[in-house]
């Protein structure tokens, strides 16, 4: 393999890994507010795709999208008001069948909205043909776009948690939600904002992929699963560390293509996440610690 | 300040606490004393709402507080220290004092909690060094502090402790007594559930004694300590008048 070709593989890795990511990180955001796993998240990346393209048709590209991902935030919202809220007393496997129900419920509904076609945002900038040429490699401009919003999205979330007193009171939450409750934070809002801003996030997600993966009413289903053995990758409840573990499965599926036949490439992750499962299943940045302390 | 009147609570089917009168003056280190299970944990948790009230009804500064949201029993001006500290233990000591004034925030109160995080730090000057540090990393007396520190962030009346001894040293056990009279004579009340009886109806103006969900006795301090029947149950081996009969 030649060194361009490498870069390109590394390319189209980053850019599949960067959409895992983005599930990943959703997941994440839900489960520490709630312990919950969200097998809905693949939807909002596709909600997102589709309402920036519907609104693209007579928008400039960055409303639409901003749009996009506010609507999808607020069906998030909803989402956890009227189903999640209901059925928290619910078993973790419980929880399981809800969310899917949910994501049956979202995907049927896209279908009814827009049918089965195929559909791709405009490029951000330029068009498909055009290339910017990195170390030799081509590669299009919109790869750049998904590392840059990716890149502000993890900074945001670290600055959001780290020193916002929101984002300190959605980590209370996850921590210790009877002393939140003590403190006089409304855990009841904090696990709202949590689904408004793991459906933003998706969405958002969903828009700068869409030029180059298409925008599809089922592809949540394929994205929830992968979101999800990243998410396992990773170690649950560690955001930074589920972009790391997207991009890594991305890689490791890109150069997979390159020495087996293509139909292998979800063999493969589904391996690894047995494997991850059985050896280490606190996640390859997790602690053990962490884990034992969590109810799966 | 505190008025309770034939309160009843519990968990699911179990019902735990059979009708409970009791009140607070302002002013005043009122205890509750009583055997393992007895049920004081659980009437601190529903007046803290953290427990559903099931009947009866809980009066704060005069108003009927009943089944309202705890976040609101904070805002009327009532903290709980839980048993156990229940601190954040992945978060700094200066975050989990920050999120005890979590809703001082919420009204713009950011000055006020500075000069309160102030104030705790000066009543403990060992969490001003720790600051940086993780809760959870914190030895046991320490963390204490940290519990009784974030209750105090947003300057509540009524403090409720539920055992701040428990697991602790001698000697830091006392230093958290001198803490829970101090906060007494700086004026705020205090209803605190202790198992060290001995100790806390040393500090206590009043106590009452609970057995399986009733309170069974009241009265001032000196005569619990007194009292033949709580020295009895409550008062242990320290007291050889009774060993030695
Ligand atoms: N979360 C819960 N769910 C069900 N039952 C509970 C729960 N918490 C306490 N109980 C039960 O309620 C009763 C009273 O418990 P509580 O913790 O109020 O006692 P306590 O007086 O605080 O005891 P201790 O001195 O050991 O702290 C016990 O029988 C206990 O088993
Ligand atoms: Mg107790």
């Amino acid at each position: 393999m030649s060194g361009e070709q490498t870069l390109q593989y590394i390319f189209a890795g980053i850019t599949v890994g960067s959409i895992y990511a983005f599930v990943a990180i959703g997941y994440n955001i839900i489960y520490n507010a709630t312990g919950i796993i969200n097998f809905a998240q693949g939807e909002f990346v596709m909600l997102g795709g589709m309402i920036a393209y519907t609104f693209s048709g007579f928008m400039p590209l960055l409303p639409a999208v901003v749009l996009a991902v506010l609507i999808t935030s607020a069906v998030g919202s909803v989402i956890e008001s009227v189903f999640i809220r209901r059925m928290r007393k619910t078993s973790v496997l419980g929880m399981i069948v809800v969310t899917i129900g949910i994501s049956i419920l979202l995907r049927e509904a896209a279908l009814y909205i827009w049918d089965e076609q195929i559909r791709a945002l405009r490029f951000f900038t330029g068009s498909e043909i055009s290339s910017v040429s990195i170390l030799g490699a081509r590669i299009s401009p919109q790869v750049l776009w998904i590392l840059g919003i990716t890149t502000i999205i993890v900074a945001g979330l670290f600055l959001f948690f780290k020193f916002t007193l929101t984002g300190q009171a959605m980590r209370a939450c996850s921590e210790n939600l009877r002393a939140a409750k003590l403190c006089g934070i409304r855990t009841d809002s904090m696990v709202n904002l949590s689904f408004m801003l793991s459906a933003g996030i998706g969405a958002l997600g969903g828009c700068v992929v869409s030029p180059l993966t298409q925008t599809h009413y089922a592809m949540g289903t394929d994205l929830a699963i992968k979101g999800f053995i990243v998410a396992i990758l990773g170690g649950l409840g560690n955001a930074i560390a589920a972009v790391a573990a997207g991009l890594l499965l991305g890689l490791i599926e890109s150069f997979s293509i390159s020495i087996l036949p293509m139909a292998y490439k979800d063999v493969i992750s589904i391996i690894i996440l047995l494997i991850i499962l059985v050896v280490k299943p606190s996640g390859i940045f997790g602690s053990r610690q962490a884990s034992s302390m969590k109810d799966y | 300040m505190l008025k309770i009147r034939n309160l009843e609570s519990g968990y699911d089917k179990l019902k735990v606490l059979k009708g409970i009168s009791l009140h607070v003056n302002s002013g005043e280190i009122v205890t509750i004393i009583g055997a393992n299970g007895a049920g004081k944990t659980t009437l601190l948790n529903t007046i803290a709402s953290i427990v559903k009230a099931a009947d009866g009804e809980i009066i704060l500064n005069g108003t009927d507080v009943t089944g309202i949201t705890p976040d609101r029993i904070v805002k009327n001006g009532c903290v709980l220290v839980p048993e156990g500290r229940q601190l954040f233990p992945a978060m700094t000591v200066r975050e989990n004092l920050i999120l005890g004034a979590y809703t001082l925030f919420r009204k713009k109160g950011k000055k006020t909690a500075k000069e309160n995080i102030k104030n705790i730090y000066s009543m403990f000057p060992i969490l001003k060094d720790r600051e940086r540090q993780l809760a959870g990393t914190l030895s046991g007396g320490e963390q204490q502090m940290v519990a009784i520190g974030r209750a105090l962030m947003t300057g509540p009346e009524l403090l409720l402790m539920d055992e701040p001894s428990m697991g602790l040293a001698p000697i830091i056990v006392k230093n958290i007594f001198r803490v829970v009279e101090s906060l007494r004579d700086q004026g705020k009340t205090i209803l605190i559930v202790e198992q060290n009886a001995r100790a806390v109806l040393e500090i206590a103006d009043r106590g009452y004694v609970m057995e399986t969900g009733s309170l069974v006795m009241e009265g001032n301090a000196e005569d619990l300590l007194d009292n033949n029947d709580v020295k009895r149950a409550y008062l242990g081996r320290d007291y050889k008048e009774f060993t030695d009969k």
